[in-house]
Formats: structure tokens, sequence, C-alpha cells
């Protein structure tokens, strides 16, 4: 019989208004530091065969001083970091803005794991399915996009705009026209437009937002010529305002005799609803990752889709998957780019993106821009009547807003970074890249279809409560995170020669010898 | 049916949200687009499956319409390579916390830090070199990478590549090193090694491969080495890491650079999907300045005993100097670095050297194998994991075995086969293919 | 906190004053009487103390080292601060008028100069007074501390100014910090420096009541630059960094054709111009530079280039300009946008006119192009808020010509194509 004294009773109270949220904590070692020698992870097969001396030259002189650890040891340490990890799956995931997170369907993953055994230069005739799935992906890509081919082949968004950049060197080298140097892009356009123009040898002109926050129509007017070889430009920009003038400015490039190039990273609010095409643009990409639901996977793998008019289809990326009517088959554009990455393309995240535009359909994908909008102007009332925060040129956004807490920063003296940090305590975050970080203190919410309205209440609580705090206890905030795997963290030695640590053996060498 | 995915398709909470917003419909947020630019019909897309059980039928019905290499005897390789996956990495790299997460900060992302920042930490211990790279998208982009740090590093624009390297990947090389780096092809000597003819004072580096792409394990890298310091340019070396156990890394005889794919580290074939690029160096400031890629380090917290973590020299980007032919970072591999990391640590020292060992002897067991019936490439030279053999015709030969149930190699060119030996493959899987390739050519011999 | 830092502190306490009031500005004793008949409370000394509490509160037990009374003590006071009174400032209880003179800041900076870092609060005038200060010390071969402001003035336009009073404390924090771990912070060129050049700007005030905006360039104090830590350790995905005055320096010269003259206008972008030259080209004045021989590609250690002439008159600009090819390299003075007729008026009409020329073509910018470059950082233009940069050439006409869109110079191969309009038009339409 139980005689303790009753300490607590029924019906369990009501969950606070805030959830009372705490990180893994396992105070985990470095890997090296678990190391013990002797011990094995996992056993080798022996040769069989007579063993091949080496000649000294190539012969390594001493074994690598990996950490030797049982095989439980291993997965304990790493499913303890991973448990001090915030995946998309348990998180309220709508600070990553211009990034899309997204759902990942779980069934997808097993989709991915199916073609684990299939070599990339296996015979056509061995992988007649998976060509499919490559062949119709292109085919719904196009339709979605309006464009006439699409290259999967690129492993990322911005390994994609590279490509479009390569394709669009190429284009005008292919018509005599090499003069053509310099690519116009805007100042909220996604940043690795003018990255990947200068790795591919362009002069960058950038657009500035006018008053609006729209690039300058006028200054695109002064900027075309006969040195322009294209426009770079995303629609909506990473502000989450809809260019309404985009065709104009499509049409002013064309006539100056530059392509026109469209970054459809921030697609997820305009599917069904706008294709690049129909705007006169000439390429543009897809990240599958963010918009057809690929996991993000820590940043990578991901995958990139170049879609290009009939024009520019000679020069797309090679190989392409042909299909006769009959059997898929692989042939490479005429005027090929090259290639951008080994083999076909990231192919788990190719068939992952497949199995999810089936389970939707064009209805479904409509609902799908809808909804993200729906959520995005939602969150956005909520946001704005936060004190201290602000957005700036209006409320007109589709799929996501950049923010400030310009105000809340003067008055506190809190960063924009450290707000995040501190919400992190609540089992929420932001992250901090907002190039080119024209908004002062900013966050950039993006909450795609995957949330419900009671995550967006909850996450906007809890940056009110955050507000508030700066406000009460602005050091409280600046101390933050306290609920997380590890206390506030002093970045100084990372930026010092002397002390810095990019790998462990750099780390014994400075500061334990 | 509200879609399963889309919480806030059901009609009353949008309602709700509507009026919260003060919004008739989700039309008003799309006042921005004109007219002329909405499409008003629905996208012309294949009729949904909603339905899981449909969704799975249909896609086990493409993916059905495949025989993977875990079906037939596989012999490829050539970039992509057949070894064993610990189930460990996999039961890792599908963990949802770190499947699904991004780029989060420090504090609730630590294991993503500490995961990646243990990676490259035992990157570094196989390659003897301090500074590793978080993972690029492919072996492919990390040797670009490579190249055009040294061009930026040494201030010049062209660079000396050895030809033993993968056709694909030179096509990448020109492309990405185009406007800023010109490359000068290196001869294949008899022996199946680079052979430097001339160089000079206008190099920024030599790049070779080891093992290149008949396999070969180039032999001459401290020479080369002394060569390209000898005109002040780098050296740098495109190497396997699963090699590193019995091969000495780069760094061992005087190379500057490392650079390679960690497929082999742990992830599947997948049909091309498993590439990730590595990029190391020495702990040499300058050097480090010029990698456009992230690099994680340690940092002190309030507390003591709690390792952080960050990004080691953030602002090295912006150095006036270094705009020339600056990089993008983007998203690109991180899973698969997490995963190699896990790879390591099971294999530890002992498990890396005997893995070497093994695919040492039986790549030289296949290689006399079948030395009886095809004439195998560079006999004398050291092999690791793959030979070429020059045969009749290499798309009759594999034909022939293909409809024997092998896939018997990459061909190179129309009478050049790339044969790939694992430890996957056992002794009897060799003597297999021997067999099926000697009658073969006894047939074709007779015709 | 590490023993023996130590943190100047000198309060304005007049500054903001003529802004409440309406009188654009606090320079001069009489605005600062007026001021305060009108009604006007001073609010520098609070917003020194929230400052003060912000740096306490990152790095407690700081010592500060300050000036009497409203110079500093009584901010010192109500944020809690340990503090050191300095002796060589007359405890000037300000006059029975309540109001302190410039002569009051200089010598409390001059008494100050072996603090490791100095905060001061004020505006655009203050920190003109701080410089004058700076410049006795360096006359004098003395230490020169650095400065940072913290914003309180009516005008606040110079870069030495903290974005607000708790931002001031946190980088004040940050900064000295730094200089007591381990990390270089030392300004060596290294490029890791943690200290950054900042222009020191003013409007004229009589003119500026009179309508008339006339930002003037002074000069330029050493600042602690904010951290990484500070302005973001961003966790992203992608992007370069922002274009840097190095890198707009390295276009430039990567633009200039031998034997071309180019006019260097004032600042602290078109000082490192010269730099990446290999020159010494000054901060105030108009130089006139060459670059010497073709090369196609710049070297690491600067180009060569040539000084044609230093800190040039109108006469001498308007002599070396004439017959020959000549470019004009000029950046924005101040946060109003001015391109020309500011700090420049060296480069006159007749000047502008001999570089121009009669270049044919109507349209805008056209006759600009490649004759004229403007140099800004992105984050320069960005703090424009859509507002266009202003010519006032002292020849409307000239500067209606020049109206139109230009080409910006904001990194390495980057540039922008933004508006510029006639000054008069633009302030008075």
């Amino acid at each position: 019989m139980n005689t303790a004294e009753p300490f607590a009773e029924l019906p369990v109270a009501p969950k606070p208004p805030l959830r009372r949220f705490h990180q893994a904590r396992w105070d985990e070692p470095i890997i090296f530091e678990l190391s013990r020698p002797g011990r094995r992870g996992i056993a080798v097969p022996e040769p069989g065969a007579p063993r091949v001396e080496l000649p000294e030259s190539v012969r390594r002189a001493e074994p690598p001083k990996l950490p030797e650890l049982a095989q439980p040891h291993v997965v304990r340490h790493y499913l303890r970091l991973s448990q001090e990890n915030l995946g998309n799956d348990l998180n309220i995931d709508v600070g990553q803005g211009t990034c899309t997170m997204k759902y990942s369907p779980k069934v997808n993953d097993r989709f991915a794991a199916a073609v684990a055994e299939l070599h990339p230069l296996q015979h056509e005739d061995t992988v007649q399915g998976v060509l499919e799935i490559y062949w119709r992906l292109e085919r719904m890509l196009a339709e979605i996009s309006g464009m006439s081919r699409v290259s999967l082949q690129p492993g990322s968004g911005s390994a994609a705009i590279y490509a479009n950049v390569a394709m669009i060197r190429a284009y005008h080298a292919a018509r005599g026209e090499t003069h053509r140097d310099q690519v116009i892009t805007t100042m909220f356009s996604h940043p690795s437009n003018a990255a990947c123009a200068k790795v591919a040898g362009f002069e960058v002109i950038t657009l500035m937002p006018d008053a609006d926050g729209l690039p300058d129509i006028e200054a695109l007017r002064a900027a075309v010529g006969p040195r322009t070889a294209a426009l770079m430009i995303t629609n909506p920009e990473d502000t989450g305002i809809f260019n309404p003038r985009i065709r104009e400015f499509v049409d002013l490039v064309h006539e100056a005799g530059g392509l026109a190039c469209y970054d459809q990273a921030n697609a997820n609010g305009i599917l069904g609803i706008t294709r690049a095409r129909d705007a006169g643009f000439d390429l543009c990409h897809f990240n599958l990752h963010k918009t057809f639901s690929t996991p993000h996977s820590c940043g990578g793998p991901a995958a990139g889709a170049c879609g290009v008019s009939a024009d520019l289809a000679p020069f797309l990326p090679g190989p392409v998957v042909a299909f006769d009517g009959s059997a898929y088959t692989l042939e490479t554009p005429e005027r090929s780019i090259g290639k951008v990455r080994p083999f076909l393309g990231v192919t788990q995240n190719i068939v992952r993106a497949y199995a999810w535009i089936m389970s939707l359909g064009a209805e479904g994908l409509r609902q799908v821009a809808e909804t993200a909008a729906l959520n995005n102007n939602y969150l956005m009332r909520k946001i704005l009547a936060i004190p201290g925060a602000s957005a700036p040129w209006g409320t007109r956004r589709i799929e996501q807003a950049r923010y400030s807490w310009q105000e809340l920063s003067e008055e506190t003296g809190v960063h924009s970074e450290e707000i995040g940090v501190r919400a992190s305590d609540f089992g929420v975050h932001y992250w901090t890249s907002h190039h080119p970080y024209l908004v002062p203190e900013p966050f950039t919410l993006e909450p795609t279809e995957s949330y419900s309205k009671e995550d967006l209440d909850e996450y906007a609580a809890i940056l009110a409560h955050v507000a508030d705090e700066a406000r009460r206890d602005p050091e409280m905030v600046k101390g933050a995170p306290y609920n997380q795997t590890v206390h506030k963290i002093d970045p100084s030695p990372l930026d010092d020669p002397k002390a810095w640590a990019p790998t462990w053996r750099a780390y014994v060498r400075k500061h334990l010898s | 049916m509200t879609h399963p995915y889309i919480p806030n398709a059901e009609p009353g909470v949008r309602a709700e949200m509507l009026t919260a917003i003060g919004a008739e419909s989700v039309e008003e947020f799309y006042a921005d687009i004109p007219a002329d630019l909405r499409l008003n019909r629905p996208l012309d897309l294949p009729a949904p499956l909603t339905a899981e059980p449909d969704l799975v039928r249909h896609m086990n019905g493409l993916l059905g319409r495949t025989t993977g290499t875990d079906e037939a005897l596989s012999f490829l390789g050539h970039g992509c390579y057949p070894h064993h996956v610990p189930a460990v990495c996999d039961e890792v790299n599908s963990r949802s916390e770190f499947l699904t997460a991004y780029a989060g900060e420090p504090y609730e992302d630590h294991g993503r830090f500490q995961a990646l920042f243990e990676y490259v930490s035992m990157m570094g211990e196989l390659l003897e070199m301090d500074v590793v790279n978080v993972p690029t998208y492919d072996g492919f982009q990390a040797a670009g990478t490579a190249l055009r740090m040294a061009g930026r590093y040494t201030g010049r624009s062209k660079v000396l590549v050895s030809e033993a390297v993968a056709a694909d990947k030179l096509s990448k090389l020109r492309d990405f090193l185009a406007p800023d780096v010109e490359i000068v092809p290196a001869p294949v000597g008899e022996d199946g090694q680079t052979a430097v003819t001339a160089f000079d004072d206008s190099y920024a580096a030599i790049y070779l491969e080891t093992p290149n792409v008949y396999g070969v394990v180039e032999t001459r890298g401290r020479e080369l080495a002394d060569l390209a310091h000898a005109h002040g340019a780098l050296l740098v070396v495109g190497a396997d890491p699963i090699s590193l156990g019995v091969l000495a890394p780069p760094a061992a005889y005087g190379a500057d650079i490392a650079c390679g794919d960690i497929q082999s580290l742990g992830m599947h074939q997948s049909f091309g999907g498993g590439h990730a690029g590595y990029i190391a160096t020495h702990d040499h400031e300058p050097l480090v300045a010029e990698f456009p890629s992230r690099l994680f380090g340690i940092a002190p917290t309030k507390v003591p005993g709690e390792y952080g973590f960050g990004d080691v020299f953030y602002d090295r980007t912006s150095f006036a100097h270094r705009e020339e032919g600056k990089e993008w970072v983007g998203t690109a591999a991180a899973l698969w670095g997490i995963t190699a990391g896990v790879y390591l640590a099971l294999m530890g020292p002992h498990g890396m050297r005997e893995l070497g060992e093994t695919i040492l002897a039986r790549t030289r067991y296949a290689m006399d194998a079948l030395a009886g019936s095809v004439t195998v490439l560079h006999p004398d030279a050291v092999h690791f994991r793959e030979f070429a053999v020059e045969v009749p015709s290499s798309a009759a030969l594999l034909d022939r075995l293909r409809e024997r149930g092998i896939y018997g190699g990459v061909p190179l060119d129309d009478r050049t086969v790339l044969v790939c030996v694992t430890e996957r493959h056992s002794i009897a899987d060799i003597d297999r293919l021997a067999a099926e390739i000697a009658e073969i050519a006894a047939i074709q011999e007779t015709l | 906190m590490s023993a023996g830092v130590s943190v100047g502190l000198v309060v304005n306490p007049v500054a903001g004053l003529g802004g409440a009031a309406g009188l654009k500005g606090s320079d001069g004793a009489e605005v600062q009487r007026a001021a305060l008949a009108r009604g006007a409370t001073p609010r520098a000394g609070e917003r020194a103390a929230r400052a003060v509490r912000a740096l306490l509160s990152r790095r407690p037990g700081t010592r500060l080292v300050t000036a009497p009374g409203p110079m500093g003590e009584h901010s010192a006071r109500a944020a809690g601060a340990p503090h050191t009174l300095v002796r060589s400032v007359p405890p000037s209880e300000p006059g029975a008028s309540g109001v302190t003179t410039a002569g009051d800041t200089r010598r409390a900076v001059l008494a100050m100069a072996g603090v490791d870092l100095l905060l001061f609060a004020g505006g655009d005038g203050t920190a003109r007074d701080v410089l004058d200060a700076v410049r006795e010390l360096r006359e004098r071969g003395e230490r020169v501390p650095p400065v940072l402001g913290i914003p309180a003035g009516v005008k606040v336009y110079s870069g030495c100014f903290a974005l607000s009073p708790a931002a001031a404390g946190t980088l004040a924090a940050a900064y000295i910090s730094g200089t007591s771990g381990v990390s270089g912070t030392s300004g060596d060129g290294s490029g890791r420096a943690a200290l950054a050049e900042a222009e020191v700007v003013d409007l004229d005030e009589d003119r500026y009541r009179q309508g008339l905006v006339s930002p003037v360039l002074y000069g330029a104090l050493r600042v602690p630059a904010a951290p990484a830590a500070l302005s973001g350790r961003k966790a992203g995905s992608s992007g370069t960094a922002p274009g840097t005055v190095e890198g707009i320096a390295r276009e430039v010269v990567s633009r200039m054709r031998p034997g071309v003259r180019h006019v260097l206008g004032p600042g602290a972008t078109t000082r490192a111009v010269g730099r990446e030259l290999g020159l010494a080209t000054t901060l105030l004045g108009v130089d006139v530079v060459e670059r010497v021989e073709r090369v196609e590609r710049v070297e690491r250690d600067g180009a060569g280039g040539r000084l044609v002439a230093a800190d040039v008159s109108e006469a001498e600009l308007s002599g070396l300009v004439e017959g020959g090819e000549a470019v004009l390299v000029l950046s924005v003075i101040g946060g109003q946008g001015f391109v020309l007729g500011r700090g420049n008026q060296q480069v006159s009409p007749r000047v502008l006119r001999a570089v121009l020329g009669d270049a044919p073509g109507d349209a805008p910018g056209a006759r600009a192009a490649g004759r004229l470059l403007v140099l800004a950082t992105q984050q320069k233009l960005a703090a424009l808020g859509g507002r266009p940069l202003l010519a006032d050439s002292g020849d409307e006409d000239l500067d209606r010509m020049l109206a139109g869109h230009v080409q910006v110079i904001t990194g390495y191969h980057e540039s922008t194509i933004y508006r510029i309009s006639a000054a008069s038009e633009e302030l008075n339409g």
C-alpha cells in the first residue's frame, strides 16, 4: 500500500501558455575522447588472396589517428548528437525564411532508399524505371514553369543558378556575342545569383530597391545595353514582395539582346498561379529541397532543376533523358555546357520530388501555394502586432516576409540574433542569414503549407514573449540560451589563427600540447 | 478531403484565418500578379495519388523496372563505388533530427555542428592535414574549387591537369575554371602514371589523382611536389579517402591541397546521388583564407567543460584581394559528411588499413585472373580498386556479360573497359567474372 | 573583466537641445540659450547613461574615466558605474546659462588620452570637437585612443556613431573584451583589425537653418569595428560578403587606363583607391593620380600609381584636367547623398565641363558614363532609403545635365545603377 503523502492531484493542470522545452543535453565528449585502442566498430572481410606489398613511396607510414570505438558506442554517440539537433520534424520551422522548410513525407524516404543499389553507369536497359521517373519529373516541372526542357542534374539551387549562368555564357558565345559581360540582378534576389555570375566571369550590376521595396525599373532601363548578358532575378524577392512589373523587366532586357533568368527559389506561393515562361523568361530554376519537399539534410544533399526555353535547350548540361515512346535513353544536348556534377543528378531527391508532386496533383499544388500565402499573411498580422516588430514596405507579401526588430533593438540594445537564440529556449528558432543586410535587425519568416494555425499562434506567442523579455530584462535575453544543449558561446577564438581549431588535431596541437 | 500534408487546407480554419486577416479570399494575396501573367487553367499534371497505398503501388511499379547491382554481379565503378555501407551509417543519416534539419544556430543544432566537426577532424587524421571543409557537392566541385584556390593563392591563371582524370570530371573542370584558369593537360605515360614534361613559373598548380582514372596509384607525388614548389606553384592531389588506410596521404609527399569525393565512405551508389566533396589544406592562414567553404571549429561556452562550435575565419570572403573569382557557398552535401564521419568512427585506424589491404589484394587477384583472356593495361603499376583492360569491343563484351547477369565494367572507349573490385566482391565473384570473360573471349575468337 | 582596461566618457550635455526646439542643431552658445529658453531639456546625459548601463551589463565593473558634472560624471553615477574624474578639465559647472563650449569637450578628450576606448555622447558637432582634440594629440605625438560616438545630437550623420546608445555600450563591451583576450585586435592591417576608419561629417548649421543641406567632410576617426559576432555570425546557406571599400578601390583601379588622369575626391573610399595604387593620397583634399603602366592583372601589393598632384586647388585642378582625358572619382559624402558640391568644391563647373566634355547622347547618365565614377558601399546607398544622389556643382544647368541614372561602384566587379538629381530641384521641389 502506498503510504506516501500525496503531493499532486488529478486532473492534471492545463499546460502553461508557453511550452516548457529543454533540448537534449547529453554533455557528449568529442568522439576522439571516447577512443580506447583496440576497439572496433565494424569488421572487414579478409583479403582471401595474396597481399600486395606497396612501394615505400606510396605506403602510409603510420596508421591514421582515428578514434577506436565499439559499435554500440558509435551508435549511442551519434544518436545523442542527433537528439541535440532541431529537425524540421520536431519544430514549427517557419524561421528559416527563404528556405521553404516544409514537411518531407516519410513514405518518400522509402522510395529514395529503393535506388540505393543502382549504379549510375548501368546500361539504360537495366534502369528504365528510374529513367522514367527523371523523364516524368522533367515533364511535370516543364508544365509548372512553362519551359520547354528541364535538367535535373544540379546538386542544389546555387548549382542550378551556376548552370544557368553557364548556359547564358555559352548561348551568347555561340552567337558571337562574347562582349556581353554584364549580369543584372536585384538587391533582394537570392545572393547566389550575383555570386554565380561573378564566378562565371561576369560583372554584376545590382538594382537597389525603390521606396516601395521593388527594384527600380528606371535603373534597369539605364543599366541595359549591348553589354547585357542577362537579368537574373528572384520573384517574389526574398522580401516576399512580388514584382508586378516583371514582364516589363523581362521585355527591357530582351530588347537589349539579353536573356532573362528566373530564380524560382521562392515559388512555393505561386505554384499553378503564374509561370516563368508566361512572363517571358528564357531560363529558370527550382530548388527541389525547398518547393518540392525533399529534406534539407543539415545542408544537403539537395537538388536543383534548370528549366529552359526551346532556344536554350541545346545548351543544357548533359546527359538528359529522352523518350521515344517506348524506351528511355540518355542523350547529351548538341551544344551542352557539359557536366555540372557527376552522373544524372541526386537521384534520391528526384524520386522524392516526383512522389511529392504525384501525391498532390494540380489541385494539390495550388492548395500548397494558396495555403503558403494564407499562412504568411496570417502570421504577418500576428508578428506586426508585437510591439517593436515591423516590416518595411507595407504588408503586400506572398509566401514570406522579412521583418525588423530595429525599434526593439534601439530601445533595448538586444539584437535580432539574440532574440532568435532566446526563442530556441522554447523549441523554435529563426536563422540570421539575411543577405544583403539592408533591413536592420532582420528576421525572415516563411510559414509554408505544412504549419497549422495553432502552430503559427504558438510561434508568434514565443516571439512576443521574448520581445517582452527584452524590454523587462535585456540581459536575460542576451545571456541566452538556457534550455539548450550548450550555453552561450564565445566566438572570439574562431577568428584568431593562433587559436582557431577547425579540426581536433588542430585543437590538440594548439590547446592541449 | 483535406490533404494530409496541408493542415490549413481545412475549410473551417481557412475561413477563420481569412477573417483574422480581414481578407475576403486568398485572391487578395495575389493582387500584385497582373491578370495577363495568371495561369487561368489548372496545371496539366497526372491525377494525384493522395492515398499512400496508391502512391506506393505506383512508385513500386516504376522502381521495380530496374535491375540493381544487388541483383546482378556488378563491377561498375568509375567515380561511383560499391563499397559496403555499414547499417549504422544508414541508421544515423535517416534520423529525422539530422535528415530534416537545415541551418540552425550552434545551439539548437549543436548536434549537426559537432557531428560535422568530428567528420572534418577524422578526415584531417586520415589526410594528415589540419583544415578540412564542410562538404561541397561532390569530387568534381572539390577539384574545381581546389584549383581555383590555387589560382587565387598564387595569383596565376594556368594549371597543369593530369589526363588520367575521368572525362566527365574534365568537362566540369573546363567549364568551372573557364573564365579565370586555363587547363593545360599533362599526358599519361606507358606506366599509367601522369608524366610532367614541361613546367614553369606561370602555373598555379599541378593536379593529379591517385588512384587515377585507370586505378593506378601515382608513385611520383614527391617529385611532382618538389617540381611545383620549385616554381612557386602548388601540388593539388585528388585522393579517394577510402584508400588512405594503406596509401600515404597526399600531405605525406608534399601536396598543398588534397581533395576528392567521399561517396566511398558510407554512401550508397544511389544512381549517382551519394556524392560529396572534401578539400583539405594545412593550417596556413593565406591558404585557409582561400576556402570558399564553411569551416567549423571549437569555441568555448560560458560553462567549463562544454564544447561550443562556430564558423572559423568567417569573414575571409570579404578580403578585397580575394574578390577575384570568389565562389558561392550554399546547400551542398552536409548529411554525407556526417555519414562519412560515422563510417570512419566505425572503421577506426585498423579497419581502414585492413580494408585497404583487402582491396589491394583483390584488385591484383582480379587483374591476374583476367590477364589470361584479355589484355590488362599497366600490369606493373600498383592498382587500387580499379584496372583497365583492352578488349576487341567494349560494347560486345559488356552486352554478353550483361546477358549472363554481370555488369562487367565501365567502357572508357570502344576497346577499353574499366573493372572495379571492392571488399564486396568475393574471390568467387571475381572467379566467375574471369570465367565468363574467358568463355566469351573464346567464343569471339571462334567467330 | 581584465585588469587595467579603462573607458573614457565625455558627454556634451547640450547635444540634441536644438532638435527638440526645432532649431536644427545645437552648435553655438546662442542657439543653446535659445533652446533652453524654449524649454528644451538636455537628453545627452541620459542617453550616455543608457550606453554605460549596456556596457556594464556585459562587462560588470568596467572603470570609467570621465569629466565632472554633466560632462560625464552625472551619467556615470546614474548608471552606477565606478568612475574616476579627470582633473585637468576645470570643474566647469557650465556657466549660469547652462552652456558648455566646444572647448570643454576638447579639453576633456585631451585629458583622457590614456584610456583604452573613449565614448562620447553628442552629435556631429561634438564629433568634430573630438576630432580636433585627436588631431592635437597626434601633433603632440601622444597616444590616440579609439573613440565611439553615442548618438545624442540632432545631426548624427558621421560614421563614428553607434546605431543607438545601447548599441554603443554593447560594441564598447565587445571591443574591450577583445583587447583583453587572445584574439588579434590590432590595427596592423592584417585585415582582421577590430578598428575601422569612420568619416566625421557635419552640416553647416547656418545654411541648414536656411534650408540648405551642406555636409562637409572634416576628417576620420578610428572606431571599433562591429565584430562579426555582433553584425551576425551567419549560419546561412549562401551569399558572398557585401562589397568592401577595398573591393571598390580594386575595381576602380582595374578600370583605370594608364596615362589617364584620375581626380580623387575627398573621403575614405577614394583614399582607399590611392592605397590600392600604392599612393598616400589625402583624406580631405582632392588629388590627381595616374596608373603608370599597363598591368592587366593588378598585383597584390598594389598597382603602380603616380601622384600627379595632391590636395589641389580649383585652379590647379582646372589646369590639370584641361586638354586631356580625365576621369572623376567621387564618393558619396554624408547621409544626404551628395556627390558634388560638398567638401569637393574644387570640382567646379569648369572642371566638370572640362572632364565630361560635350559627350553626345541624351540618354540619362550617358554624358557622365566612364568619365564620372561614383563610389559607395551598398549600405551607404541603402541608408538613403530610396532618395536620389545629389549634385550641387554650383551650376544648376550642369546639375540638370548630370541628372538621371549613374553607375555606382559598390565592390569588385559589382555596381548598381542609381538615380542622381540636381540638388536644387530635389531640395526645393
